[in-house]
């Protein structure tokens, strides 16, 4: 499947992948400005930038083969979505238990009690099509792509 | 190809998906002793709280069992085993027989000896199942009171459900503060706070030595001489391995059953996952229940494949919790306590990061109100990466992946973290 790769030696750290990640999922993802002016809450961003200048990077799900944070779910609101492979959390389900948060390698599942007490992850922006973080990267130092290529 | 579960939870699932990986066509038994649909076990303490309905607990979907192709036998008690003839022996007398069994029984609550409890009939409760959270629901409401027998994990969350039902509880332990399993004394102190400031209230360092009744009321006599009067007693000193099913058979049984790392017995053909069994501790290095859900999924689901005929290796594990007491999060895995282990801590009034490294490596962790990220330890834990250098990031309230060795950051970012299995 086509997973976000990060490509560190482009990255910038100017964070616009996580303003429109949040923007994305938010009531008005087409504009960025009602996002953040007219929404109640603004979700989280589910894209992290980490930077230590010269170095930065954004990171999201890696939608693993063998998931930690299925396996640990403890309601079973973690799924694999079945057409694409995608790993989902289903809001409805979710009890914002944080066992996922221990147990993901990449730090990549994110608490957002904003919206009602529940994690947010990457969902690949599956019903927009193309996902925002890579959209509107200025650098193209996120790429959807298969592992391996290009 | 006959299969046959016994159990309905974590394991049992696990062991279901895991069998459906390879095999779609062979039936499969699942036999459980409570009446529902799978549903989460740690959800029991938010319905008592009213905040999960009872068809919001299910741990899959309705149609699971349908789409899986499993035959299910729910409300079915498992009394014996026949492991020459293959045969699994309920309650109403019916045999099941099976090609490849899985134990997945769980834990049931540890009792201990208390003067007078067996006397009591109504009033006593332990919290486990749903059913025991539906009696206790019943009986609790506000201007009753509590007292819990056990600051651990199950004890506090049933401590939580109550008060927000306007319940006036007491909780007592032998220990010297809360859940002494996963924290060390600093950090039960910040947790202890936040809850007397909820209305707990907390006897330790004592035992329960007797209980009596009076009119209905409980009396809990303590080891130094306190009474507590309650409507309700609820006894969650802990959980052990619920595996009488297999100590009647020739199945190996240390405190749990003993697995091998593909989860197989001692008998050939019959796994055991989940709190009934043991399997190997990678941070202990020796082999010990870890009776948690994860561990529980990923042993059902490591048997489920062995099951078919598969090979596949449980590599072990170690424990791994996140909890939350009225809105306090706290993370917590691997060892609490070592005397070889190297300690570092970083303390502030409403957080509290505790690490314990061991040849370099991480080996255990507390973060109390500071869970953010904080897989990002466990995956070092599991891939055993020497943190000598990034002490000071992880101790932070969100540590971050950028101070890894280039190596081992780039393998992050490309999703090559060691997978559990």
């Amino acid at each position: 499947m086509k997973k976000i790769y990060a490509r560190e030696e482009h990255c910038i750290g100017c964070r616009l992948c996580e303003i429109h990640c949040s923007a994305a999922h938010s009531k008005y993802p087409d504009d960025l400005v009602k996002a953040f002016k007219k929404a109640e809450v603004l979700p989280v961003p589910r894209v992290k930038v980490e930077e230590d200048i010269p170095l930065s990077f954004a990171l999201q799900c890696r939608h693993c083969e063998e998931p930690h944070c299925l396996t640990a779910c403890i309601t079973g609101a973690m799924y694999r979505d079945e057409k694409t492979g995608a790993i989902l959390n289903d809001p409805e389900r979710c009890v914002g238990c944080w066992t996922c948060i221990v147990v993901c390698p990449y730090g990549a599942i994110f608490r957002d009690e904003g919206v009602g007490k529940v994690v947010a992850k990457c969902d690949l922006c599956l019903e927009q099509g193309e996902p925002a973080c890579v959209a509107n990267c200025p650098n193209a130092a996120l790429v959807l792509k298969e592992k391996g290529g290009e | 190809m006959r299969y046959c579960i016994i159990g309905n939870s974590a394991a049992a699932v696990g062991a279901i998906e895991g069998i459906r990986l390879l095999d779609r066509e062979n039936p499969i038994t699942v036999i459980s002793d409570e009446p529902y649909h799978t549903y989460s076990r740690p959800l029991i303490s938010y319905f008592l709280a009213g905040t999960k309905e009872e068809e919001g607990m299910i741990y899959r979907p309705k149609d699971f069992y349908r789409k899986n192709n499993v035959e299910v036998l729910l409300g079915k008690k498992a009394v014996s085993l026949d492991t020459v003839a293959g045969e699994v022996v309920l309650a109403d007398g019916q045999k099941i027989a099976y090609d490849k069994l899985l134990l997945a029984t769980g834990g049931k609550p540890f009792i201990p000896p208390v003067k007078g409890l067996s006397a009591i009939n109504e009033g006593i409760f332990t919290f486990i199942k749903l059913d025991d959270a539906k009696e206790l629901q019943q009986h609790a409401g506000a201007g009753k009171t509590a007292v819990i027998i056990g600051a651990g994990l199950i004890g506090l969350k049933a401590a939580e459900g109550l008060i927000k039902l306007g319940v006036d509880v007491t909780v007592v332990d032998l220990a010297p503060h809360v859940l002494s399993s996963i924290l060390d004394e600093k950090a039960a102190q910040l947790v202890q706070r936040h809850l007397v400031g909820k209305g707990l209230k907390f006897h330790f360092g004592v035992t329960a030595d007797a209980i009596t009744e009076n009119d209905g009321k409980k009396i809990v006599a303590l080891a130094d001489g306190t009474e507590i009067t309650a409507d309700m007693v609820i006894m969650a000193v802990g959980v052990v391995p619920n595996h009488g099913l297999a100590k009647d058979s020739d199945i190996e049984i240390n405190r749990g059953i003993v697995t091998d790392n593909h989860m197989e017995t001692s008998i050939k053909g019959i796994y055991a996952a989940g709190d009934v069994a043991e399997n190997y501790d990678l941070l202990a290095g020796e082999n010990r229940v870890i009776p948690i859900l994860p561990n529980a999924y990923q042993q059902g689901n490591t048997a489920g494949i062995n099951m078919t005929g598969n090979e596949v290796v449980y590599p072990g594990g170690f424990a791994k919790n996140a909890i939350g007491f009225f809105g306090l999060a706290m993370t917590t895995a691997g060892l609490v306590k070592d005397k070889d282990a190297e300690e570092y801590v970083n303390a502030a009034d409403d957080s509290y990061v505790k690490l314990l490294v061991k040849d370099h490596k991480l080996v255990g962790f507390i973060r109390i109100n500071a869970v953010d990220r904080s897989g990002i330890l466990t995956g070092l834990m599991i891939d055993r990466v020497d943190v000598s250098g990034m002490l000071e990031s992880l101790l932070s309230v969100e540590p971050g992946l950028i101070v890894l060795p280039a190596d081992t950051r780039h393998s992050r970012l490309e999703g090559g973290a060691v997978t559990w299995r």
